[in-house]
């Protein structure tokens, strides 16, 4: 198992994506560092990228790595090596390129020009936003034998989750405005892995003060230990689930 | 040594392999033939585990092959076109195989030196002509000395040398009593290389023994026209079989 | 007749007061005592040191001066000083512990019917009230440092509280710790400014019924919920500093049903809500600055005939919010930092208009719990579609003339 994720790994950080994905954050955080005056308007500023394009690069790379190594993977099927430990070899190394890409381009500049408990927040929820949408990804790849419908499948689950279920969840609002509607927004926060990691953001930016009664609420409930514990457990179940689902999906695919 | 006890596999609506029994010995080199589509490389990607089987068994060695990985050790494997990571150079490649089979120490090393890969080992796989890398391909299939060789064109795209290099080597360790599987569309070397001809036809063995028992059956002296007389039954099967009379 | 006598009352006055007694007061000495046996227009010296006083009532014009501050210790009992007379000055000395009762109002000094009384330079700590005047005019309040610290709002009182009292100066008081840092009811002609009112639990200043008054220079900061002005008329409030007033109600200032006002070259940095206003008419808003804020202006429907001309509205998240269709304010020539539009002509006035209000802050003014998906994509995207064709947002609110560039105001 650390042989193959040593080996995909030593694959991965050499490609050229890497080197640019991690120069290209790099360049967006700098450049907001320079635009901003402070830090939180720095953490804004990085979370409406973050938030937008680390789901969609995790997922349209990965599914387009996964495709790319998919005869190295079929070589490695041959060996004497368990299918569990190839898949989440390859699972890993995409992972952990990403989130280094994300940790070295976002963190130097933090590094260099400081950062408060939101930018680690947002380093934290970048890397659970690259390993989610990852798992989706390699999901999506297992499950179809071709490439395009890998890809397709990865952005209309980037986009569902991006754009769709908000939508949706602004309808269910609207509809049932007249009621009390803060633990539902809780439960829906907590069924889509973007909005609780942009949430999570909000409530460490100390903006919960803008958003009234229902940001209360939230403070409250993500202050407190409980509340904590769940927005963990479900950020781990949005990271196994799709993992998890990838393994048994690639352990009965034929190659 | 490999036993393929009444392997059925369906791809979607397609049945590909029918109760496919077949039985590989050591010592034996085998010349797996068929049309295209005929389930030639679903058969040997059962073998390897790569295609997992609705139903059926096989054992390696008398060990059934579901839920183990280590009869593959005792399997070399040549793909039909080998891709690899192309930022990592053919050096560190073979490093990485090795790394996979500690606890084999001693390397047979006969054909990357014939094909001159010890000169490339800084060459990145991924700037690698095709030939090159089936000629990577063949030298790791052979590396570990394993009791069974499975070949999946193996000549294809190998210059005239490299091919007469390859032969050689192929037909030294058949001599040590390996167990040889090949497919090739170049029948001249099948014949060259093997001594048992297996014929599959849509999912059946349609045929399988000897390749002097194939000459005399089909009443030929040549393997290639043996081969050809083998195809012309298989389609005069097909217009006589009922089921399929009306397509 | 009766005015010879006043005449020679007034000259005993005068003639006491030319001649007017220095009595220093020693710790230990009782205050009261003292103040009994003085006439009108002695001075008291009270030495450095710790006095017992509690509810110490003066009926006549004195003056009480401390030096190095001397303690006057309520040991939390009632009023400290009580004061009905006029021409009081009360300079030097430092207060602690007034009872902290709300039946009967407990200050550190509390006047009644007072007048021409000068507070200066005083400390006061741990008092339920500050500074309490009733009834009273012609009052100098100014240079105090009033402090408590209490935990929760009850638990104490205004640190400058005046009810029915007018020409009043307030200034460069720092109050912090109280109720309402400066609370002012049926209050008139009064002046207040550069006092610094921080850290107070409900309101920097809160005012009602007190027309006519000005409010210059002074610094409001992180009080629990800003400032709250109320019910009243021709008040002016310039170059005022409204920051960090942060929290879920927090405003920069609310106006309610306040008319026919000023408020000019003021400052509202980092509130939750800078202005929040509503039933307000007639008022000027102008060359203020509106940086950082969560929303700069919530301005209700009930709003009307109100003015905002050249203000800067920097870093604001949203920068005006409202929850009507009609519009009956106007707005021109401010500066927006969100405004995308040119100008060809150069005359340094955008050629588009300017719309302040995002789609989604309208749907977060009526539908609250939509803020959960503030700065989703989504909602980007609809503002975004918004400003190309706008439906949802009122018509009315547009700037006609929005400014390229900021002001600089110094």
């Amino acid at each position: 198992m650390f042989k193959l994720l040593k080996y995909a790994l030593y694959d991965i950080l050499k490609s050229r994506f890497a080197i640019i994905y991690t120069v290209f954050l790099a360049l967006v955080a700098i450049s907001i560092y320079q635009v901003s005056d402070d830090l939180s308007k720095v953490s804004l500023s990085l979370m409406n990228i973050m938030i937008l394009f680390i789901p969609l690069i995790s997922a349209v790379f990965a599914t387009t790595h996964f495709y790319n190594n998919l005869e190295f993977i079929e070589l490695m099927l041959a060996q004497p090596v368990k299918r569990i430990h190839v898949i989440s070899s390859q699972l890993l190394a995409v992972i952990i390129m990403l989130s280094l890409s994300l940790i070295l381009g976002f963190g130097l500049p933090m590094i260099l020009w400081g950062a408060d408990s939101s930018l680690l927040t947002l380093l934290a929820v970048g890397v659970i936003l690259s390993t989610v949408f990852t798992g989706f990804a390699f999901w999506a790849s297992v499950l179809s034998r071709d490439k395009a419908k890998a890809i397709g499948l990865s952005l209309a689950l980037w986009i569902y989750f991006s754009l769709v279920y908000d939508g949706l969840v602004l309808y269910i609002i609207y509809s049932f405005a007249d009621y009390p509607l803060e633990k539902t927004t809780l439960a829906l926060v907590m069924l889509n892995p973007v909005d609780l990691g942009r949430i999570l953001m909000l409530m460490q930016l100390d903006i919960s003060a803008l958003m009234g009664y229902t940001g209360a609420f939230f403070q409250q409930f993500f202050s407190s230990g409980s509340g904590v514990s769940v927005a963990i457990g479900s950020l781990a179940l949005w990271i196994l689930i799709p993992t998890i689902s990838t393994a048994r999906v690639f352990n009965k695919r034929d190659f | 040594m490999i036993s393929v006890k009444n392997i059925s596999k369906k791809f979607g609506k397609l049945q590909v392999l029918k109760e496919f029994n077949l039985e590989f010995e050591l010592g034996n080199s085998y010349a797996l033939m068929g049309p295209n589509g005929s389930g030639k490389t679903t058969l040997i990607k059962t073998i390897l585990g790569m295609v997992i089987p609705d139903s059926g068994d096989i054992t390696v060695a008398s060990q059934s092959i579901k839920g183990d990985v280590t009869y593959r050790k005792q399997i070399g494997y040549m793909p039909q076109i080998g891709h690899y990571p192309s930022n990592m150079k053919i050096g560190q490649l073979f490093s990485m195989m090795k790394d996979m089979r500690p606890e084999i120490k001693t390397y047979d090393l006969d054909l990357m030196e014939a094909f001159g890969l010890e000169e490339m080992k800084e060459k990145a796989l991924g700037t690698l002509s095709g030939g090159t890398r089936q000629k990577v391909s063949a030298a790791l299939a052979f590396l570990f000395n394993p009791e069974i060789l499975i070949l999946d064109e193996p000549t294809a795209g190998l210059d005239p040398i490299a091919v007469e290099l390859f032969k050689a080597k192929i037909k030294k360790e058949r001599e040590k009593g390996k167990l040889i599987l090949i497919t090739s569309h170049i029948l001249s070397d099948l014949e060259e290389l093997t001594n048992r001809a297996v014929y599959i036809y849509e999912g059946e063995v349609f045929f399988s023994d000897t390749i002097e028992e194939l000459k005399e059956i089909t009443g030929e002296s040549k393997f290639s026209p043996a081969i050809a007389r083998l195809m012309e039954w298989t389609l005069k099967k097909k217009s006589t079989n009922p089921q399929l009379s009306h397509v | 007749m009766k005015r010879l006598f006043l005449l020679a009352l007034t000259l005993i006055f005068l003639g006491f007061s030319a001649e007017a007694a220095k009595i220093i007061l020693k710790p230990g000495q009782s205050i009261q005592a003292a103040v009994d046996r003085a006439t009108p227009g002695d001075t008291l010296f009270f030495s450095p040191g710790n006095y017992q006083a509690s509810a110490v009532t003066i009926r006549k014009p004195l003056s009480l001066i401390g030096e190095n501050y001397p303690v006057m210790d309520g040991e939390g009992k009632g009023n400290i000083f009580l004061v009905a007379a006029e021409n009081v000055l009360i300079r030097g000395l430092k207060f602690i512990n007034t009872g902290k009762s709300n039946m009967d109002d407990s200050a550190a000094i509390k006047f009644f019917d007072s007048k021409n009384c000068v507070i200066e330079n005083n400390i006061l700590e741990e008092t339920f009230f500050g500074l309490h005047f009733s009834n009273s005019s012609h009052l100098t309040i100014r240079n105090n440092k009033i402090k408590a610290s209490a935990s929760r709002e009850f638990e104490v009182g205004n640190g400058i509280h005046l009810w029915k009292c007018k020409d009043n100066l307030i200034e460069k008081n720092e109050v912090s710790g109280h109720r309402d840092g400066i609370y002012l009811e049926f209050v008139t002609n009064s002046l207040a400014k550069e006092n610094l009112i921080h850290g107070n639990m409900r309101y920097g200043l809160h005012f009602m019924f007190a027309h006519d008054n000005t409010y210059l220079k002074n610094t409001f900061r992180r009080n629990g919920a800003g400032v709250a002005v109320m019910y009243t008329k021709n008040v002016t409030m310039q170059e005022n500093r409204f920051e960090e007033n942060w929290g879920s109600s927090a405003y920069g200032i609310l106006l309610k049903d306040i008319s026919d006002s000023k408020v000019i070259g003021n400052v509202f940095q980092k509130n939750t809500v800078g202005i929040y206003m509503e039933g307000s008419s007639r008022i000027d808003f102008k060359d203020n600055n509106f940086k950082e804020n969560g929303w700069a202006l919530k301005l209700m429907a009930s709003c009307d005939q109100n003015l905002f001309e050249a203000n800067n509205f920097t870093r604001n998240t949203f920068d005006i919010s409202t929850n009507g269709n009609t519009v009956l304010n106007e707005l021109k020539e401010n500066y927006w930092d969100k405004y995308e539009g040119y100008d060809l002509n150069r005359d340094k006035i955008g050629d588009v208009p300017y719309r302040p209000i995002n789609l989604y802050s309208v749907i977060v003014e009526k539908i609250p719990a939509s803020v959960m998906l503030w700065r989703s994509f989504m909602v980007t995207l609809l503002d975004k579609m918004e400003k190309i064709l706008p439906t949802m947002t009122p018509n009315e609110m547009i700037d006609h003339s929005p400014k390229m560039r900021p002001y600089d105001f110094g």
